[in-house]
């Protein structure tokens, strides 16, 4: 473990990756009691306000302050992201390893039928479940997790059967050891990893993509914190004061780099091919 | 390549939508919109919503009502707009064009900009270039569509006053209107593809200048140039043809937002439209249009990729 961690903080990308991932998970556990201001207490007094030390990055259309909402806005958007790719990832998983266990015409049947799934977009895929269950933030998450198990299932699939190929297996296998055995020690170890790596990018995906959804108005509702609403709600208000505009934006990036470079970090590390 | 091959992949394309066709149904099935309630108004008599239900069949069995419904689109009939009472196929596919239009240009200012950035990456591996195109790449990939658009838009539009904020203007009727009115959404489109594609052909590129062939290349006294123009070019740009077919699939959710934000009619805007207003027969039409569209893609790439790798054999 210990190896692994330095292996990864010798990349750039691991590095940041991790420092920023760290930073971001703390901001979603801390947040709400490190910020300075009630989030959803409206001034009309204060609207506008350029960044100053009461309000750290100013204040927003109805003089709430920005830099309380972005901390905690940080668990409707991260932490929904989160949980709906590791969903996605859980049923995509399923599907991928018992195509590939299966075989044959049925695994051929399944894939073709999730390959057909994936040609529908991923946004339309969401928008359309959201539509159907109705527009809140609980739907959001299954919405994004749905459109996501197609593309994990693939990836599953085709991990697990490469390593079904490979010597070790055959070795264990001609050992005499148990299915198993062979599945659980063998395996699942280096299915999970390649899996793991994929999994942390889409998360960059899926705070994009809930993001998405807020800003079309099928996610998180007003008043709420959520940083893609907060984009679009600024939308209107942008040419009076650029501020309420730009730090949700920096925020969603700020969270989607450090995941999407964790997971470059991660796949240097598990394969050190390179 | 054979023609049992070619079949197959034709064939592929009718399952996918096929498969597409029974997720639409059902997910519109399962839409709490009364289509006759919609069309009359909530203040119809009960009477009159029997008989436009008998006459539009919604009292018939789901699967009688699929059925219909996949024999008319056999036929080219994609039913009637709920909210408009317009027939969908021509709306459809005119808004189909203008989005066309939007993908072709994102892809071509793509492919302008991405394989040349992800070859000087490649080429000067480790050196000031190859950082700074994967960090423009990584904020590239990290930013949503909305984002790069709301700035572009408050940056080029509202302070600067460069160019239109939003609309569309027809390139028939003024050419230049057109062009400054698809600037600004062909570039938000073009960020995540162009921070994609590059990533991927520094990195195919990267393991082509690794192998024997090129390092025999070079022992044998060719220059730099020449080894990658003749020798790892070829091989590395391949698979962009591939990752490109696939991007389309994100292209098209790119473009549902971007149409959203720069107010273009175009197939996203129609389809979010619809959406919101629960306007079944056009949700169906759009998201089979859109499967359609990124299977065709696909199946094209296939092909293209097989002409110009003499190595692939399909069968």
């Amino acid at each position: 473990m210990i190896e692994f961690l330095k292996r990864l903080l010798r990349t750039p990308q691991g590095a940041i990756g991790l420092f920023v991932v760290v930073l971001v998970l703390l901001i979603v556990i801390f947040g709400p009691m490190l910020a300075p201001n009630d989030p959803e207490k409206m001034a009309p007094l204060a609207r506008y306000k350029a960044p100053s030390l009461t309000y750290l990055l100013g204040t927003d259309q109805y003089g709430r302050d920005i830099f309380s909402r972005l901390l905690i806005g940080a668990r409707a958007t991260v932490v929904m992201a989160v949980l709906a790719t590791i969903i996605g990832t859980l049923v995509g998983a399923l599907i991928g390893t018992t195509s590939a266990f299966l075989g044959g015409r049925a695994d051929e049947f399944i894939m073709r039928t999730v390959d057909a799934v994936m040609s529908i977009p991923s946004l339309l895929f969401a928008l359309l479940v959201v539509n159907l269950l109705g527009s809140s933030t609980v739907n959001a998450l299954v919405a994004v997790a749905i459109a996501f198990a197609p593309g994990m299932a693939r990836i599953t699939r085709s991990v697990a059967l490469s390593v079904r190929k490979q010597d070790y297996v055959n070795a264990a296998m001609a050992r005499g050891e148990s299915s198993a055995f062979i599945i659980r020690r063998e395996m699942l170890p280096n299915v999970v990893a390649p899996i793991i790596v994929e999994m942390t990018i889409r998360i960059s995906f899926a705070i994009m993509l809930f993001a998405t959804l807020s800003f079309l108005g099928l996610g998180a509702q007003p008043p709420a914190a959520e940083w893609g609403l907060m984009v679009s709600e600024a939308r209107r208000y942008m040419h009076l004061s650029a501020g309420i505009l730009i730090w949700p934006s920096v925020a969603i990036a700020i969270a989607s780099i450090g995941f999407n470079l964790l997971g470059d970090g991660l796949r240097d590390a598990l394969n050190p091919r390179t | 390549m054979s023609p049992n091959y070619l079949l197959k992949r034709l064939l592929m394309i009718f399952y996918t939508l096929f498969v597409v066709s029974l997720i639409v149904f059902a997910i519109t099935q399962v839409l709490p919109a009364d289509a006759a309630v919609m069309m009359l108004g909530e203040h119809a008599t009960p009477e009159a919503l029997d008989a436009l239900r008998q006459t539009m069949g919604l009292n018939a069995p789901v699967w009688v009502q699929y059925g219909h419904w996949l024999w008319a689109l056999l036929q080219g009939d994609f039913g009637t707009s709920l909210r408009t009472g317009q027939p969908i196929g021509p709306a459809m596919f005119s808004a189909l064009g203008r989005s066309l239009l939007l993908a072709f240009l994102s892809i071509g200012l793509m492919l302008i900009l991405a394989i040349p950035l992800g070859i000087i990456a490649a080429i000067r591996r480790g050196k000031v270039a190859d950082i700074v195109v994967s960090l423009i790449s990584y904020l590239g990939v990290a930013l949503p569509e909305f984002v790069t658009a709301t700035v572009a838009v408050l940056l080029l539009a509202d302070w600067l006053k460069w160019l239109p904020p939003t609309g569309y203007v027809s390139p028939t009727e003024d050419f230049f209107g057109a062009i400054a009115h698809l600037i600004l959404p062909v570039c938000v489109i073009s960020v995540i593809l162009i921070a994609h594609v590059s990533r991927m052909v520094r990195s195919e590129l990267v393991d082509v200048l690794h192998t024997d062939y090129i390092r025999a290349a070079r022992l044998k006294g060719m220059s730099r140039g020449t080894v990658l123009r003749r020798h790892a070019l070829r091989n590395a740009l391949l698979p962009t043809i591939t990752i490109v077919a696939l991007d389309v699939g994100y292209l098209l959710g790119g473009v549902i937002v971007v149409e959203e934000i720069f107010a273009i009619p175009g197939i996203g805007r129609e389809l979010i439209v619809a959406i919101q207003a629960r306007d079944l027969p056009v949700i169906q039409a759009g998201v089979l249009i859109m499967a359609a569209t990124y299977s065709i893609v696909n199946f094209i790439a296939d092909m293209l990729y097989a002409v110009l790798d003499k190595r692939i054999q399909y069968d």
